[in-house]
């Protein structure tokens, strides 16, 4: 009894710890710098995390059954440049062309599913080929030149503002809810945990675990489309070096979010902490003038940090 | 007291009042074990009665609660498989765990590697490997990896290794389960090499034959008791198996009154390719059927292709009077099928979610609607009322179940196939591992579900409970169904003959 309230204790202070520190940062930065705590700069930080926030998402999910997608970046990178293609051309109406996008991040996302789930391939190595296999794709279709001239309409899905919240804000938020709602209300999402917790019973309880295990990357790549959206609208253009290293900072906010890679557990809010904490970070060293040389080994030591932390809750 | 050890001719080791508790079973309750030097000493006893705690506190693998060893009359303990090699104690192991893409020579010398300076000498190992192999009557090369063995290769490997250590004791735990007869040939000539030389050998096996071959004296356990130990000379088969499962009925197995009613489950010559073969039987309605033979026998393997785990590779499932294409677990629970599994940590729950989340798993296709929601109320209506029915000490519903004692995480594995309200019940050694009132609970629990009219499969190697529960008993046997027996004619004694393998000629 007295092992179980400790290992309570833990937990609790485990889940909250994310929450106290990024609230704890905020504090620090507001005396550091006087333009931290401004409605202006925190709502850039909200805009500049939306992309990171929403492929995390995906993430999440995808490392929930134990799986891992390294090839977000690049299926950004191929989603976005079609849309922006599509949308130099002006033939088709840009709420079809946004689902085009979304779509395309679907289908290679099927790829990786198909393959980890169908032919018992690691994912890791799947998606490492889908990695290069987009990013390569994206270099044949745009020729390695980037694609611009796009419709201001098309833009603001990117740059602008409702009510003074930052559209891509409010599509995460929208993305969070559905994916909340889909882990804790559906079916699916429970069998997700299932899977990822342990596929053998999952097995002897009658889900269809392979489908469970393709459907998490086809979500994972539905993100990528959304997010690719997003960011093709926010640089006004469609990059063939877009999204490099995304997955890395999805990865990381799902690690400092709590969830463990080898499955089962975590929870999505944490990830959207672990998405802010790394967004008010680079924030907080972007004001304070740090190079964003340094910036990447300070996100580097959180990452080490999180896993640290995670791997002696589970000794 | 030491004194009176030397004045013993050949005492090598013993093993004096050894208990071993494990959560929530006595493993081990004082028993006593002698080793003579230069004799194979045969231990005996049902799945469970002990045997292998025992070899393995003696090889420093498990602590002993209570007792000691003594090793030529000295007391010892050992704390790690290596300190008890240091002296001279080595054991070939039941489950193999050999490192398949190495090969057999590294696999012999894993940990004792021969080095010139800091480089591996892979030269002399080959060398050294193929002495070894040449001694247990092996033909192959060093360098062979180890997944291109066959498993009785393998097992032969691992008595090659045992014997690498040239350890006084050596102790085999069912070294013949795996292996070709005429590698249990060569095994024995081995053993008679190894007792000329003067070693003690510890040989542990369910085969009768093989006991009478070799054993110079046997020690029969049961249930955790030391029983006695006899003269090989002087026991035959049959009072060899009356003094291994010959006990009282301790627990109380709960009275039916009902009748089994018509047929809802058949299976006719399933097979599955180098597993089981041939297996054909029917269940009925209102019906416990009991399913005995001892572990690999092949009554798990059974069940896991009828569920569809596995597929089987021949024969047919019908399920009341339909035929079952091409089982799958999906199939077969909305066939009304329930697996209550062996390995309740292994594919039975997921440990790492809650009481309510493991317990609604399988039926969360009947709790929710068309678009895939949970309905939460009803989800934990049922789960609070199952509950409270099987009587589950639980904190909280959100308790995660890995916090939970063994027979409360079984019963939330029963309550989570009860939940779906199953015709077909399989359950596979439901009370292994559960202490003494966690088991009459699920006694009572499985006679009042066939009295209910459900008709269950009752997997188990503890012969009184296969006896105090069916309704009829099925023997397996090395994959095959070898008798089928009704309540009137089932005894202990006639259940070990066809799960041994013994004639029944044998009997008169």
């Amino acid at each position: 009894m007295k092992e179980m309230t400790k290992r309570f204790d833990r937990n609790w202070v485990q889940t909250y710890m994310l929450i106290f520190i990024v609230i704890g940062l905020g504090i620090i930065l507001s005396f550091i710098s006087g333009n931290f705590l401004t409605g202006t700069n925190l709502l850039n930080v909200l805009r500049q995390i939306s992309i990171n926030g929403i492929l995390a998402i995906g993430m999440t999910i995808v490392c929930l059954t134990g799986g891992i997608d390294l090839s977000v970046g690049s299926i950004v990178a191929f989603s976005g440049i079609i849309a922006a293609g599509l949308l130099r051309d002006k033939e088709y109406p840009i709420a079809l062309i946004v689902l085009i996008a979304v779509a395309i991040g679907g289908l290679l996302g099927l790829y990786n599913g198909y393959f980890v789930a169908y032919w018992n391939a690691a994912p890791f190595v799947v998606t490492l080929s889908m990695m290069t296999i987009a990013r390569g794709m994206t270099y044949v279709y745009s020729t390695g030149r980037p694609i611009s001239n796009l419709p201001t309409e098309f833009l603001a899905i990117g740059k602008g503002s409702i009510a003074g919240v930052p559209v891509p804000t409010i599509i995460l938020i929208i993305v969070f809810i559905l994916a909340s709602v889909m882990l804790t209300k559906l079916k699916f999402g429970r069998y997700v945990y299932a899977v990822g917790g342990n596929e053998n019973a999952a097995m002897v309880s009658g889900i269809n675990v392979k489908r469970i295990k393709m459907m998490v990357y086809v979500l994972s790549g539905i993100a990528c489309g959304i997010a690719a959206i997003i960011l093709t609208a926010r640089v006004s253009a469609g990059l063939p070096t877009a999204g490099e290293s995304y997955e890395l900072d999805a990865i990381a906010a799902t690690v400092i979010g709590g969830t463990s890679l080898s499955g089962g557990r975590g929870r999505l809010w944490g990830t959207i902490v672990g998405a802010i904490l790394l967004g008010i970070v680079n924030n907080g060293l972007d004001l304070m003038n740090v190079s964003s040389f340094y910036q990447q080994i300070v996100k580097g030591l959180i990452i080490l940090g999180a896993i640290l932390i995670d791997s002696k809750r589970n000794q | 007291m030491k004194n009176e050890e030397k004045a013993q001719d050949g005492l090598v080791l013993e093993a004096r009042n050894i208990t071993k508790r494990f959560p929530g079973v006595l493993a081990l309750s004082h028993v006593n074990f002698r080793l003579v030097k230069g004799r194979v000493h045969a231990l005996m006893g049902e799945n469970g009665a002990g045997k292998s705690t025992l070899m393995k506190i003696i090889a420093g693998i498990y602590q002993a609660d209570e007792g000691d060893i003594f090793l030529h009359g000295e007391k010892v303990s050992f704390h790690t498989p290596k300190h008890a090699l240091s002296h001279g104690i080595s054991m070939i192991h039941q489950e193999l765990s050999p490192i398949l893409d190495m090969t057999i020579a590294e696999n012999l010398f894993l940990g004792k590697e021969f080095c010139r300076g800091k480089l591996i000498d892979y030269k002399t190992m080959n060398r050294e490997a193929a002495q070894l192999l040449k001694k247990v009557g092996v033909d192959l090369p060093p360098g062979r990896l180890m997944k291109e063995l066959t498993v009785s290769q393998m097992q032969m490997v691992e008595i090659a290794k045992a014997l690498s250590y040239d350890a006084e004791v050596i102790i085999m735990d069912e070294p013949s389960a795996t292996i070709t007869d005429r590698e249990v040939a060569s095994l024995f000539g081995i053993i008679r090499s190894l007792k000329e030389d003067g070693r003690c050998i510890v040989y542990i096996t369910h085969k009768m034959d093989e006991v009478f071959k070799i054993a110079d004296e046997i020690t029969v356990f049961r249930d955790g008791q030391y029983i006695g130990t006899y003269d090989a000379g002087e026991i035959d088969e049959n009072e060899l198996v009356v003094k291994m499962v010959d006990r009282e009925l301790t627990e109380i197995y709960p009275v039916r009154s009902n009748k089994p009613e018509e047929v809802v489950l058949k299976v006719e010559n399933l097979s599955q390719e180098g597993v089981f073969e041939d297996i054909s039987f029917e269940l009925r309605r209102g019906e416990i059927l009991g399913f005995s033979g001892l572990m690999g026998s092949g009554r798990t393997e059974v069940m896991n292709a009828l569920f569809g785990i596995t597929q089987p590779t021949g024969g047919t499932i019908w399920v009341h009077g339909e035929k079952l294409e091409k089982p799958r677990p999906g199939k077969a629970i909305s066939k009304g099928i329930g697996y209550v599994t062996e390995d309740r940590k292994g594919n039975g729950l997921v440990l790492d979610m809650s009481v309510y989340d493991n317990m609604v798993l399988p039926s969360l296709g009947k709790l929710s609607n068309r678009m895939g929601a949970i309905n939460r109320r009803q989800a934990a209506k049922v789960a609070e009322e199952y509950k409270d029915r099987l009587n589950i000490k639980t904190p909280n519903m959100q308790q995660m179940v890995k916090q939970l004692s063994g027979g409360n995480q079984q019963k939330i594995v029963l309550a989570k196939w009860l939940l779906q309200n199953p015709d077909i019940l399989i359950f596979d050694e439901p009370t292994r591992g559960i202490d003494v009132g966690a088991k009459t609970e699920i006694y009572k629990l499985v006679a009042r579900l066939a009295q209910e009219g459900k008709a269950i499969i009752f997997i188990s190697s503890e012969m009184p409970e296969i006896l105090g529960m069916s309704d009829r008993v099925v023997v397996f046997y090395e994959g095959r169904k070898k008798g089928e027996l009704a309540r009137e004619e089932a005894t202990q004694e006639k259940i070990m003959m066809y799960a041994s393998d013994v004639d029944e000629g044998g009997m008169e």
